[in-house]
């Protein structure tokens, strides 16, 4: 039976395996392939997407698990944090090989959207679980930070 | 640039002679346009003149022929940037289109960068041959290969540019200027490039044109910041990497390969394989057996359910362990060949105050590129199309041919961006592209074949830097000189028994050895060994080759020898660099920006942890790079504080792309020397994920990086790998001045940082 959702703000109809993992029907069958594969254990953060708001790690999670629920891939990003996150990014030129990024981007609008003034020490915890071969870190960390300054901050 | 000849070693290479022969020589630059479209500066082809500088032997055109441009201004105003090498995150989509714009005088915002078609001698590399019969991205070498080259093309472009408008406008050519993409002249008239572009490609070719003088450079060197032309695709999830490829009625693939390496297949039974929904095809490949599906997952599946016995009589069944113990055995002995023999190095031992005895040991590394491997293949009648973060063109053209069973020139590769790869796609037997299409031939090329490997697959399978063992005694004078060094190294060779061995010179692999003390230091006395390891895993260059691990064993052996002699570890260096004055001035710059001059406390700390201050400086790929660390060592783990850089990599085009090239050498090189680790028992890789394979993550990366680049008018050298090497050896410097501890295995183990805790 086929699985409702809603991705990027459109209602999906998946006809595939329930376990299949999130990430591979994003991107084989709704042809979004902004989301990447790294690990399929949740282990490098690639595949990060929101889940309802939250950052979820789609290789580990059953499309079975999402039935109903709110998935924004980055081709779907947008919100202030999202925005601001994006435009740092490119303000700063954090992105080399760039294959990581959209799962680090996920990550980091997730953590301002959640927290707009995050210290080195939130950016560690939120950011910790993404990888970055090319080592990016230092560029990604100032981007947040940049991005935080453009968002008011919440109280 | 100190790479070995690459073409030479290639030309007796059956697959890629017959490439080359079918390629059609045009020794000449060529204009030529689209009809109708724009500009198309062609082919630029440069000879190796003989004091090595590229030159551009002359003029040749064919209206309307557009195969092989380096620059295209379309009637949009786009300037296009054919870049011959691969982005693989190195910044050459960016750092290429810069050279071609500041000759030409264009806007930074006009710019563009697309990926070249594989084809030589038009797009091969210069750093591997003088012929450019090979291309491909390695060796640090994207720009200082296309420096010389693009520069023309902007210059050429330019010029044609201003004879267009000259002849609309009747004026002389000579009272037009050009700045930020547009066409001027004093009478106010104005025009862009786009509006002159069809006239200027129906020009005829100007004999030669003036390249800039250095001190004229807007763009290049400028600390304004050119921002990356690939930011916004990488940031907004709209990159295609070759994982993100869909075509027509395409399928997926994985690969069940042998367990151990070396093991054959006996036997397979996919019955339950080809019951997977989804799965369409289960073939047998020269390299495992392919699962073939509708989507990834069902592909993955299928995979689990192959059901194949292995033949492992031959297979390699030595642990890592096993290894390391013969390699101790082999070190200097019968099998060893020279590397570098000067004065007395035993006489001079024997004579020495003090001598210094080490023994280290480098692990296998995978390359891990977050992009697992990944290529699309598509066959039809005659031609084969391959879709890569392709970074071989030549080899992996002319290896496809042959398992295509076509001819070179009928594979047409489409690069895209890679996905990281750190050396990993360039494979002598082009690995995973043969294997994707290997799985299009075996399934009749019914349909277009996308192969992923995963990340199990990534770590697991092979083409490791190769485990290395250095045995070094040194020794010091009375009055605290270094004397004279024995070195052996043993581990295995990347190129031989492949199409590279025309590289190994005297019996010795260049890349096994590359980099040792005696290139890079004044030393009299030295004799170098390598005695070759045989060993059944297969192995490859990772960024930096073998700078990786000779880099640590000079910077480690050269601190400690400054330490027994009583000397500071920067003047100590400075001493054996008096014939190296750029990597002296390296140095120094690091250290007067370091503060080295200054106090710093090492040891034991208030708080019960341990600081301390370590350096390195090393030349690889034509750049030398220092780096200066302050570490701090809690509770048996390190922390590097802050790292101050200084590079010279020659002009650098890009400074911030140099910045950022720095900032990534440095995490991957700390990635190997905190956590990287392939050991194998019984053959059988141990690691398979990340969760094994450990790699630095933001929280470790070093807060405080300064990078500094000296000043320079030379060509650009590379980037991409020197910021590598130097790292890991300045990291071991500066946890022995805060703990005593001698590290000479890698990763580093601090177990004894951690007992002396109480």
């Amino acid at each position: 039976m086929a699985i409702k959702l809603t991705v990027n703000n459109q209602p999906q109809e998946l006809d595939v395996d329930p376990e299949m993992p999130l990430l591979w029907a994003i991107r084989d069958h709704l042809k979004l392939t902004g989301t990447k594969f790294g690990c399929g254990m949740a282990l490098c953060g690639a595949c990060t997407v929101h889940i309802d708001g939250q950052p979820t790690r789609s290789c580990v999670t059953p499309v079975s698990a999402v039935a109903g629920k709110k998935v924004t891939t980055i081709e779907g990003l947008s919100g202030e944090a999202g925005k601001a996150v994006q435009t740092a990014w490119v303000g700063l030129d954090v992105p080399q090989c760039g294959y990581c990024q959209s799962g680090q981007i996920m990550s980091a609008s997730a953590l301002l959207a959640a927290n707009s003034r995050p210290t080195d020490a939130d950016i560690d915890a939120a950011m910790s679980g993404n990888i970055c071969r090319c080592a990016t870190y230092a560029r990604i960390r100032a981007a947040i930070h940049k991005a935080a300054e453009t968002l008011p901050a919440k109280s | 640039m100190h790479l070995p000849n690459i073409e030479d070693s290639l030309a007796s290479w059956p697959p890629l002679a017959r490439l080359v022969s079918n390629v059609s020589r045009r020794d000449f630059l060529k204009f030529t346009t689209i009809a109708g479209s724009g500009l198309t500066l062609g082919v630029v082809i440069p000879t190796v003149a003989k004091n090595g500088a590229l030159t551009v032997l002359g003029v040749e055109g064919t209206p309307g022929d557009y195969s092989t441009p380096f620059v295209r201004i379309d009637t949009d105003n786009t300037v296009t940037v054919i870049c011959k090498h691969v982005e693989a995150g190195q910044g050459v989509w960016t750092g290429l289109p810069a050279v071609v714009a500041e000759e030409l005088d264009a806007s930074w915002d006009q710019m563009r960068a697309e990926s070249s078609p594989a084809q030589v001698p038009t797009y091969g590399n210069f750093a591997f041959g003088p012929k450019g019969n090979v291309q491909g991205t390695g060796g640090s070498t994207s720009m200082a290969n296309s420096w010389d080259q693009l520069r023309h093309a902007g210059a050429y472009a330019r010029a044609m540019l201003v004879q267009a408008a000259s002849n609309r406008w009747k004026v002389p050519a000579s009272e037009i200027t050009v700045s930020e993409g547009v066409v001027s002249h004093g009478s106010g008239k104005k025009a862009a490039f786009g509006e002159l572009a069809g006239a200027a490609g129906k020009l005829p070719i100007p004999k030669d044109v003036k390249l800039k003088d250095p001190s004229q450079f807007k763009l290049i060197g400028s600390e304004k910041r050119l921002p990356r032309l690939d930011s916004h695709s990488k940031s907004t999830g709209t990159q295609t990497f070759a994982i993100d490829v869909m075509l027509p009625d395409m399928m997926t693939a994985m690969v069940l390969r042998p367990p151990l390496f070396g093991a054959k297949m006996r036997s397979i039974d996919a019955t339950a394989a080809r019951a997977v929904p989804g799965v369409v095809d289960v073939v047998q490949i020269p390299r495992g057996v392919a699962v073939v599906a509708r989507d990834t997952w069902s592909a993955k599946r299928g995979r689990e359910a192959l059901k194949v016995s292995w033949d492992e009589s031959g297979a390699e069944k030595r642990g890592t362990d096993a290894l390391f113990k013969e390699y101790r055995q082999m070190s200097g002995g019968a099998e060893a060949v020279k590397v570098d023999k000067r004065g007395d190095a035993e006489g001079a031992l024997s004579k020495a105050a003090k001598v210094l005895d080490f023994e280290f040991e480098f692990p296998y590394l995978a390359h891990a590129p977050m992009e697992p491997l990944t290529a699309a293949a598509r066959l039809s009648p005659g031609k084969c199309e391959i879709w890569a973060g392709c970074q071989f063109h030549t080899v992996d053209q002319a290896n496809a041919a042959l398992a295509a069973g076509l001819k070179p020139e009928q594979v047409t590769i489409y690069t895209l961006a890679a996905g990281g790869t750190f050396g990993r796609r360039a494979t002598p037997e082009s690995d995973y592209i043969v294997e994707a299409v290997s799985i299009a031939k075996a399934t009749g090329g019914r349909y277009p074949v996308k192969l992923i490997w995963t990340r199990e697959d990534d770590i697991t399978g092979g083409r490791y830097r190769p485990a290395t063992y250095h045995h070094v005694k040194a020794g010091l004078s009375q009055d605290g000189k270094l004397v004279a060094i024995k070195q052996d190294v043993v581990n295995q060779s990347i190129v031989a028994g492949t199409a590279f061995a025309g590289m190994i010179k005297d019996g010795v692999d260049p890349t096994a050895v590359e980099g040792g003390a005696t290139e890079q230091y004044e030393i009299e006395n030295a004799h170098v060994t390598w005695a070759q390891a045989k060993v059944g895993v297969p192995i490859l260059w990772w960024r930096s080759v073998g700078h990786t691990h000779t880099a640590f064993v000079k910077e480690v052996v050269t601190d400690e020898l400054a330490a027994a002699a009583g000397k500071d570890p920067v003047a100590f260096r400075l001493s054996l660099l008096e014939k190296h004055p750029r990597s002296a001035a390296v140095l120094k710059l690091a250290a007067e920006k370091a503060g080295w001059d200054e106090p710093f406390v090492s040891g034991k700390t208030a708080n019960g942890s341990f600081r301390g201050r370590g350096v390195a400086v090393h030349e690889s790929f034509g750049s030398v790079v220092a780096h200066i660390v302050e570490v701090t060592v809690t509770d048996g783990s390190v922390k590097v504080d802050r790292v101050v850089t200084a590079v010279d990599c020659g002009i650098a085009v890009t400074p911030d792309v140099v910045r950022a090239q720095m900032q990534s050498g440095i995490g991957y090189g700390l990635s190997a020397a905190l956590y990287g680790k392939i050991s194998l028992t019984d053959g059988k890789v141990d690691q398979t994920n990340f969760h094994q394979y450990r790699v630095l993550r933001i929280n470790e990366m070093p807060r405080v990086i300064e990078i500094h680049i000296v000043p320079s008018t030379n060509p650009p050298s590379g980037v991409g790998e020197p910021g590598t090497p130097p790292i890991a050896p300045a990291v071991a410097n500066a946890i022995r001045a805060a703990t005593g501890i001698k590290l000479r295995k890698l990763p580093f183990d601090l177990a004894a940082a951690k007992a002396m805790k109480t």
